[in-house]
């Protein structure tokens, strides 16, 4: 019951979100605004993630072919596939459910228990389109531009480590990583990345949008956005490869 | 004038409003008072729109916001200005910022004539000059001051004030109430005032609600109020000695 309760008052909260905003001008500001928070501000800490993700995988597929008949290409396209079908989109994107989503509840959290939501809703602004609409835009947004560089740049780094460890030649990793290459594989990543975007922007902002109480009660919506994002991450990733692949 | 007829509001099973009329006029500062708990702020919010009542009719003008649709609410909200407890600044504004923030949603004034309209705001609670300071860099009354300019930025035709003074000492309080009073006669605003001090209430109220358990348990002026017979309103009035008639004991 307290399953189907939460899953109806998210649905209300997102049609509420997504009402004509008041002021078109002013919401455009915002969606540039939450840019910078969601994707600017979490360019570092994907890249750090991306390219030791890549070196690790570059390693580790050396490490279990240790066939003589085995191709060195295999190494490359493998580290690109697995990268572009599932590393980037889901590690990068439980990264980011855990940097964005604790950010966006804990931010909307405080608003609510000291009352600045409310004043807004007395204001007559709809403080759901104002706060929440913004941030799942640029969510949708800016997710999938950090997701291709993070595809982008730990297939680099699975090259650097092959190339300096000596566990592949340079020009093998780039033709395995060029033969593998389909636009289908790529397509489905930046679908997967979109639904991730947008569950964990909005799944976070539920969690924030009605906290009651005082700061324990922030805290506590700021963990349940990242667990919950981070189990509808894994589910639907699931979810959309049955149906996709 | 603002109409409020069988106000009932529930939490779960707990009856927290049990059908309040009252008739808050025009011009004038309406003081609600009560003990903690007595059900002022769930009043004030469902008057407000924050709490949507079970049953009973509030009257804006003659308006039912009960029963309007949610675009009437809207622009009805516009008419509203309000002053929370610990002001409710946003925090990822600065004071001018704040104060401009209705006016850039519900008008379409050009960025000048929002600037100078956010500096009369200011300057009205004598709070000029502070524009790019932000909430946290500011005192506790001027942040109630800088909610008080927020909340007049649109001309309000109804002013709400949750508790004004808490957190405040006395003559900071004093200034806030004033001001409040000023700008009540000066926008002939409907004032509504939850408070717990009675010395602002008995300076500066003209009508005073006296809550208790969510009842309507007295209505009436300051002097009706000294010389009230209720024998809880006299205990609740007169807990606090210290009024501003009250003389130092001499050496």
């Amino acid at each position: 019951m307290n399953l189907f309760y939460h899953f109806g008052e998210y649905l209300l909260l997102l049609k509420k979100t997504f009402t004509k905003p008041e002021h078109r001008k002013i919401y455009i500001k915002r969606i540039f605004q939450e840019a910078q928070a969601i994707g600017v501000e979490s360019l570092g800490i994907i890249a750090i993630v991306s390219v030791f993700v890549g070196a690790v995988t570059t390693i580790n597929t050396s490490y279990q072919l240790v066939a003589s008949w085995i191709s060195d290409t295999v190494i490359g396209s493998i580290v690109s596939d697995s990268t572009i079908l599932e590393l980037s989109p889901t590690i990068a994107t439980l990264v980011l459910a855990g940097k964005i989503g604790s950010n966006i509840a804990t931010e909307l959290g405080t608003m609510r228990i000291s009352e600045q939501i409310d004043a807004m809703e007395v204001m007559g602004v709809n403080s759901a389109g104002y706060l929440i609409l913004p941030k799942i835009i640029a969510a949708l947004f800016m997710v999938p531009a950090l997701i291709i560089i993070s595809m982008f740049l730990s297939i680099l780094g699975g090259y650097v480590v092959g190339m300096y460890s000596g566990v592949v030649s340079p020009e093998h990793f780039i033709n395995g990583a060029q033969n593998s290459f389909k636009v289908f594989t790529f397509v489905f990543a930046m679908i997967k990345t979109v639904t991730f975007a947008f569950l964990i922007s909005s799944v976070s902002s539920y969690q924030g949008y009605y906290t009651e109480g005082g700061s324990i009660e922030v805290g506590r919506a700021s963990t349940k956005a990242v667990v919950y994002s981070s189990v509808l991450i894994l589910l639907f990733d699931y979810l959309l490869a049955q149906l996709f692949l | 004038m603002i109409e409020v007829k069988g106000l009932i509001k529930k939490f779960g099973d707990k009856e927290v409003l049990k059908g309040i009329d009252v008739v808050f006029e025009e011009g004038k500062s309406n003081m609600v008072i009560g003990s903690s708990g007595s059900g002022k702020t769930v009043f004030m919010k469902c008057i407000v729109g924050l709490f949507a009542p079970e049953s009973g009719h509030i009257l804006f003008d003659g308006r039912d916001y009960v029963t309007m649709k949610y675009g009437q609410k809207k622009k009805l909200h516009q008419e509203i200005g309000m002053l929370f407890q610990n002001a409710a600044l946003f925090d990822s504004m600065n004071v001018e910022e704040n104060v401009a923030f209705p006016l850039q949603l519900h008008t379409k004034m050009t960025k000048g004539e929002i600037s100078k309209r956010v500096d009369f705001c200011l300057e009205r609670v004598n709070l000029p000059g502070e524009n790019k300071k932000n909430p946290d860099e500011i005192s506790g009354g001027m942040r109630k001051r800088v909610g008080i300019a927020r909340a007049i930025a649109l001309d309000p035709k109804y002013l709400f004030c949750d508790e004004p003074n808490s957190g405040l000492d006395p003559l900071t309080s004093q200034v806030i109430d004033k001001l409040i009073k000023e700008i009540t006669i000066d926008l002939k605003t409907t004032s509504i005032i939850n408070t717990h001090d009675m010395n602002s209430v008995m300076e500066y109220g003209d009508h005073i609600l006296y809550l208790h358990q969510g009842l309507k348990q007295w209505e009436g002026s300051p002097d009706q109020i000294r010389n009230t017979n209720d024998a809880r309103l006299r205990e609740f009035i007169y807990a606090a000695q210290f009024t501003k008639d009250t003389k130092p004991v001499s050496s």
